[in-house]
């Protein structure tokens, strides 16, 4: 019976965010645009005409708008995760997240729920992208397809755990500007999700630490092996470690007795 | 290990097996033969052959490679099993390149400090004929029927026709700045030749030795002057040829009825020559400043792999 319980929670909050997200057509059309933009426009100026140096896991020469759609891949997540953490901020306001959290089962499990569901919509817009990407004859082997799918549920849940974190600690909406330029920009442009690491070593020995030691970088290292059916076990272990840290982390700043609400006076 | 072992089960689920090959790539500054498995994509081992290893092929029976040893001035026979060396064939002063006849009883040099061309018969392993052509011969075929050998000069900017029977050039034939390399049509109706400093495909009707047909190549981001045409092939079945464009990294893939480039395919740095797989499913590139070798996979029109072999790999060869 009390599995039928979380089961319904589950599906509730899940079910919430999906229709959430069907209605918000401008949202997914906003999360395709922005990769989009990227592929056909950034990726355009830098495309590398004679070849990139060959790097695992691709096994000969590409082009730089084949080396950069995994890094989209992670950008879609990233905006995703945070996407997510500031509708929790909106639904602070709005009381609604107190009411889930009143809910009688476990915060830890309503906070998972909460952040798969988020995943969820961000693996179908990276699905959507690659699709879009297939037609711009980026081809990555089609058992890539199937595999990167258990890379980006991984890879959702971390940076939905990052959002889940941010959301906590952020009071109100108009903060989140914030977390636009001290968060997601640097663990962006500060990864391999647009360069490759041996690129940013030659330019500064310093950022080629910060980006190696990013979550974000392993995250889509992580994507990028899967696509082409490789494992990356350092990357898998580090973004699994990131993902224990931000919820456990997010898991104690939700609570009220110990959390940051309480210091900020929100909830 | 996990790695491999995960690669193994994946290729296990969607490869099909394919007839294994081998293919031999000529290292013009390791003075060595690459001997590459192209199914596993990884170099097996690395034979020294003599100075400067340019030109390669195989008899039609697949048992002898023929290597042109060009600082030694020899052609060097190979088992093509053991590596080991059956002998030499005389070949005149720096021997680039060469061209078998159908029989692979005669072996056609061209010699570019010389300007000459060298006719050797391969069993008395004795000169036939040297035959003055213009200046810096190189690309060099033979038509599958035995008819014509055709022979490139670089700088007179002409192709050469040798008549098979009498060894005399019986025509010339002027044609774009630098022709590096050309080959027959499985008919032997046609001659593609490329010209690498047009940056042109040339195709001559064998009958009237003309040019029938010039085809450009165009690639976004790509400088002109880097798209500089050099080793070509045509499959059996004459659908489509096969352009190296040196150093714009790109196989060009030029249908061969209708003469219009349908793809570029990203592979190593200054590609030089190429070769066929046995089954024609595969095309192999020997990438003369990155040091590699990169497999297609004609199927889908992809590079697959690209495999490290050495310095500055010429020429390719692939025995079944």
């Amino acid at each position: 019976m009390k599995l039928l319980h979380y089961w319904r929670a589950m599906w509730g909050i899940i079910w919430r965010e999906c229709w959430r997200f069907v209605t918000q057509k401008e949202r997914f059309v906003s999360a395709l645009v922005r990769p989009l933009v990227w592929l056909f426009i950034f990726a355009a100026g830098f495309r590398s005409a004679l070849g990139l140096a060959i790097s695992p896991p691709y096994e000969t020469y590409i082009l730089y708008e084949v080396y950069i759609v995994p890094g989209l891949c992670g950008m879609i997540q990233l905006f995703n995760g945070m996407q997510s953490s500031l509708s929790m901020v909106y639904d602070r306001e709005m009381g609604s997240m107190r009411i889930l959290l009143t809910c009688p089962l476990p915060r830890w499990f309503l906070l998972f729920s909460k952040l798969l569901a988020g995943t969820a919509v961000s693996i179908l817009q990276v699905y959507v992208f690659l699709a879009i990407a297939w037609c711009y004859d980026i081809r990555p082997p089609l058992h890539g397809y199937g595999w990167v799918l258990s890379a980006l549920v991984l890879v959702g849940m971390m940076l939905g755990a990052l959002g889940l974190l941010l959301s906590s600690l952020i009071k109100q909406l108009e903060n989140f500007a914030g977390v636009m330029n001290f968060v997601i920009f640097p663990l962006f442009f500060m990864s391999t999700a647009l360069y490759p690491l041996w690129k940013i070593k030659e330019s500064s020995a310093l950022l080629y630490r910060l980006a190696e030691y990013n979550p974000f970088s392993q995250s889509v290292e992580l994507i990028r092996f899967a696509l082409y059916g490789q494992f990356n076990q350092h990357a898998f272990i580090y973004t699994l470690g990131a993902f224990i840290v931000f919820m456990t982390l997010a898991i104690l700043g939700y609570n009220p007795s110990k959390g940051m609400m309480t210091r900020k006076g929100g909830g | 290990m996990k790695k491999q072992l995960f690669s193994f089960i994946i290729a296990g689920l969607f490869i099909t097996p394919v007839e294994a090959e081998t293919v031999f790539i000529s290292l013009e500054k390791d003075n060595a033969i690459a001997v590459v498995d192209p199914i596993e994509g990884t170099l097996s081992k690395t034979v020294e052959v003599g100075r400067r290893p340019r030109g390669i092929a195989l008899s039609p029976d697949n048992k002898v490679i023929y290597v042109a040893v060009s600082d030694d001035n020899v052609i060097k026979m190979l088992d093509a099993e053991s590596l080991q060396e059956l002998g030499t064939l005389p070949s005149g002063d720096d021997p680039e390149t060469f061209a078998l006849n159908p029989k692979g009883d005669r072996i056609y040099i061209s010699n570019e400090d010389d300007s000459m061309v060298t006719a050797v018969d391969i069993a008395k392993k004795k000169t036939i004929k040297n035959i003055k052509v213009g200046v810096e011969p190189e690309g060099i075929a033979v038509s599958p029927d035995n008819r014509w050998v055709v022979s490139a000069s670089e700088t007179t900017n002409m192709l050469h026709w040798i008549d098979t029977k009498t060894h005399e050039i019986t025509e010339n034939t002027l044609v774009d700045t630098r022709p590096r390399a050309l080959t027959f049509t499985g008919d032997s109706k046609f001659v593609w030749a490329t010209s690498e400093m047009a940056g042109s495909l040339m195709i001559l009707d064998t009958a009237t030795k003309q040019i029938v047909k010039r085809v450009g190549f165009e690639i976004p981001g790509v400088a002109k002057d880097k798209i500089q045409p050099v080793g070509v092939v045509v499959d059996k079945a004459n659908k489509h040829g096969y352009v190296a464009l040196g150093t714009a990294n790109r196989i060009a893939v030029v249908n061969a009825r209708t003469h219009e480039v349908e793809k570029y395919l990203l592979v190593g740095q200054r590609v030089w020559n190429l070769a066929f797989s046995p089954d024609q499913k595969r095309l192999y590139t020997a990438n003369g400043v990155s040091n590699d070798m990169s497999i297609i996979d004609l199927e889908n029109l992809t590079v697959t792999k690209s495999v490290g072999v050495g310095n500055y790999p010429w020429g390719v060869a692939v025995k079944p």
